[in-house]
């Protein structure tokens, strides 16, 4: 069966742009939960973000991107020159067709979005921009990619809420398998302006709590909700014979299992995650005990936080496995939360260290989870299993391991 | 073994009637379903014409609940989801939950309960800080499409991989190859999958006006969109579903399943070229199509039929025809081509779907809908377009294919399967 290996990652997250800076900050435990800036949230209950601090698109960007874009899909443009950057593919280093661009997306250019339906319904039909017809819609930074980078294989988006993220990774394995040498995926994803707000708060999900180290406290007996981020990753995966043509081309780890599943409107049926994670441990033909971390969906929310601590003890007994949730930093980043998941999941392999979950102080006794806390914890991590689920009932699991 | 994806169910909502059978005759008569829109006030915008889907809930068996919650493409997605599953004749709940997926195609989701919403929240754009407390409770279900994957999964009782695919205009086909995929490589024995979409509302048409891509011929909305016509002047929006079960060839003969036909080739391809445009060397599309028709293994010549994207505009004429001559060769000029928005509009997401389904339908009638609306041929364009009236023809290999912004180009091969009876 093709491999598929990671050689690039692009990141910017609230707390950290790059993968070098998002680390170190990961590992120190900085959080990045704050008042929101971006908007006025004066109306709003809600007063709290992870917004990506410092990023300038016109730094990175030609002048003629910024009127055309939301600033997510800035956010995708950069994050993926960066990522091609680290795995040090030059333009014409691989045929043009066999570059698959695979992206997760929830909203869309929401706030861009929002702009135009402002300027339609205020000013009047001819002052809606040019660009509206695709800065909205979600298939937009699979498509901006590609054109940026002359990519002419396979492109695609997936949209399955949080669980997204994993899924896009899982689906451009599969044009790995079909066929491609090298997939650009992930998501980085933003909805930090007033409408988007107006719906996060409609969803229910969100923390009513305001104190930035109070608010997201998944598996606490005080969880209540969760703070929305933006930011995300966006990965170079490719086949290692296609990363061996570039000699010295660091592999930071391997995508060896992957599986989504559903759970039922019945409330006689199990939640699916413990059946996609074992789903992905058989994909990937491994045993629970070759796992030495799980980075955790962690909703935050009681009930969604007690079926998780119910599937991972199911599979790998009480306090079988250390349990970790760097998003407690940032904050739930959308369709960008799956893919920097796994990318933590990939650098934590690399730099052999396990990134703690901030803020939480008292896990339920009963989920019996073994959380790595406050510290980050040093020592081999040879493979991780992530998982990720997205309202509505979207399990997503993915297994990484070290590449040999 | 290699595991093969098979269609054995359809379901329809689309402009001119709800379900297949509505929906076959309208194809296979010829006739338009494309008129001044109603649904809203269009005057003040440049194209005032939509494919309208006559669409009443409460007699297509939707709850209030079911009303109240979903946006119109959600409704018509389970209202084709349930056709479909009838029409499969597979007893879902006697399946494992666990081997069923859905992969379902939109462009634009829920923009049209969006845009209703936002009128009021900021009292028409009035404020940049739009009011939550006029937030209503399934705002969120809106913000993000997969709300309508959720909801056809709950219709199938899937539990499986479910996601939405959103690849703007190709959806309708991406999300249809998606599903094979999960079959072919073994994560679920059914998906039901398909596409949905009721983009009709304001911003979605002030879209397409800003580029001037669709048409103005207001004065005339049942001729309107003129694919391959040398008068045609653009798009015209649509709305629909089509809802399809696909499944594994050996689960489907197991039960002694009518087969419609087999997916036997997908791919899909970006442009890297613009957002909007469209090279006319049409290089990706034949790329794609040529990846899908080995991935068939079928030759060129196999091909029996184009389903062409046929969307109205020029570039989009000249595209895909150079596309179809780069594949098929001489075989192009031999090849009938029919394109199915000049009569029921473009439907966005949903388009693919509907044209699949369409197409499975010429298979089993062997009768090739017709491209409307095609009076004078554009000498630029110079396949056989299949003007006006359906044409007898049995075909055992066909081709579809799809193009749309963000530079997507897809095609799809579908073909008979043998001892397929009903």
């Amino acid at each position: 069966m093709t491999r598929a290996v990671v050689t690039g990652i692009g990141i910017a997250s609230p707390n950290g742009l790059g993968p070098t800076a998002y680390w170190r900050a990961t590992l120190h435990g900085e959080a990045a939960i704050k008042p929101i800036t971006r908007f006025d949230s004066a109306n709003y209950w809600a007063k709290i973000a992870g917004e990506v601090p410092g990023f300038e698109a016109g730094r990175h960007l030609q002048g003629r991107l910024l009127p055309q874009t939301d600033h997510m899909t800035r956010l995708t443009l950069v994050g993926t020159d960066w990522a091609l950057r680290g795995a040090g593919v030059q333009p014409n280093d691989i045929p043009d067709t066999d570059i698959a661009v695979i992206t997760a997306a929830t909203a869309g250019g929401y706030e861009f979005g929002q702009r135009e339906l402002q300027k339609l319904w205020h000013q009047g039909p001819e002052y809606v921009s040019a660009y509206q017809s695709f800065a909205w819609f979600y298939a937009v930074n699979t498509g901006q990619i590609s054109i940026r980078h002359g990519t002419r294989g396979p492109g695609a988006v997936v949209v399955s809420e949080q669980a997204g993220g994993i899924d896009s990774i899982g689906h451009a394995r599969r044009q790995l398998r079909k066929g491609v040498q090298l997939a650009l995926t992930g998501g980085m994803d933003s909805s930090l302006c007033p409408w988007a707000w107006v719906a996060h708060q409609a969803s229910g999900c969100l923390s009513r709590n305001n104190n930035p180290k109070r608010a997201y406290l998944p598996f606490d007996r005080d969880a209540a909700g969760y703070v929305a981020g933006e930011g995300g990753a966006i990965m170079v995966l490719e086949t290692p014979e296609s990363a061996a043509e570039r000699p010295g081309t660091r592999i930071y780890g391997e995508i060896v299992g992957y599986a989504a599943t559903f759970d039922s409107k019945m409330p006689s049926r199990e939640p699916g995650l413990k059946r996609a994670a074992e789903l992905a441990l058989r994909d990937a033909g491994m045993d629970a005990s070759e796992i030495d971390v799980v980075f955790a969906d962690a909703a935050g929310i009681p009930e969604l936080d007690k079926a998780e601590a119910e599937a991972i003890k199911g599979i790998f007994g009480p306090y079988g496995v250390p349990v970790t949730a760097p998003k407690t930093m940032t904050g739930r980043l959308f369709a960008g939360g799956g893919s920097l998941d796994v990318a933590s999941a990939i650098l934590s392999i690399y730099w052999s260290a396990i990134p703690p979950t901030v803020n939480v102080e008292n896990v339920v006794p009963e989920y019996e989870l073994d959380l790595v806390m406050n510290e980050a914890r040093h020592g081999k991590i040879k493979a991780a299993l992530v998982l990720g689920r997205g309202k509505g009932g979207f399990n997503s699991a993915m297994v990484v391991r070290e590449y040999r | 073994m290699s595991r093969r994806a098979v269609i054995t169910g359809v379901g329809v909502v689309a402009p001119g009637g709800i379900g297949t059978k509505a929906y076959w005759q309208l194809l296979s008569e010829g006739r338009t379903a494309t008129r001044i829109i109603t649904h809203f006030d269009a005057s003040p915008y440049r194209s005032r014409m939509a494919g309208e889907a006559d669409f009443d809930p409460v007699r297509e068996g939707l709850t209030p609940q079911e009303i109240r919650r979903l946006d119109r493409a959600a409704q018509f997605a389970v209202v084709a989801g349930r056709e479909a599953m009838a029409d499969s004749g597979i007893e879902f709940d006697q399946l494992d939950p666990g081997r069923i997926g859905v992969s379902l195609g939109t462009a634009v989701g829920c923009t049209t309960s969006l845009e209703r919403e936002f009128i009021v929240g900021s009292d028409r754009g009035k404020y940049w800080e739009v009011d939550a407390s006029y937030a209503v409770p399934h705002l969120y279900d809106y913000f993000t499409p997969s709300s309508m994957a959720t909801e056809l999964a709950w219709t199938v009782g899937a539990e499986g991989p479910v996601s939405v695919v959103s690849t703007g205009c190709t959806s309708g086909l991406d999300s249809v190859g998606y599903a094979a995929e999960l079959i072919m490589e073994g994560s679920a024995d059914v998906v039901v999958t398909g596409g949905t979409e009721a983009p009709l509302s304001p911003i979605t048409v002030v879209c397409f006006d800003v580029i001037r891509a669709s048409s103005t011929r207001n004065d005339d909305p049942t001729t309107a969109c003129r694919p391959f016509d040398k008068t045609r002047d653009g798009l015209v929006l649509g709305e629909g579903s089509a809802i399809i079960v696909l499944e594994e060839l050996e689960h489907a003969r197991a039960r002694g399943a009518h087969i419609y036909g087999e997916v036997a080739g997908f791919a899909s391809r970006c442009n890297a070229y613009h957002m909007t445009g469209l090279h006319p060397e049409g290089i990706e599309m034949s790329d794609a199509i040529n990846i899908a028709l080995k991935q068939a293994r079928a030759d060129a010549t196999d091909v029996g039929y184009i389903n062409a994207h046929g969307s109205g505009t020029k570039q989009n004429d000249l595209h895909e025809t150079a596309a179809f001559k780069r594949s098929l060769g001489a075989h192009a000029y031999k090849t009938p081509v029919s394109g199915f928005k000049s009569m029921i509009g473009h439907s966005l997401g949903a388009i693919g779907s509907l044209e699949i389904v369409g197409s499975l339908l010429a298979f089993e009638q062997d009768l090739i809908p017709p491209t409307a609306n095609l009076h004078e041929q554009d000498p630029e364009c110079d396949l056989d377009y299949t003007p006006l009236v359906a044409r007898e023809k049995k075909v055992d290999t066909l081709l579809t294919v799809g193009s749309g912004f963000g530079g997507f180009q897809s095609a799809m091969v579908l073909k008979k399967v043998e001892g397929a009876g009903r």
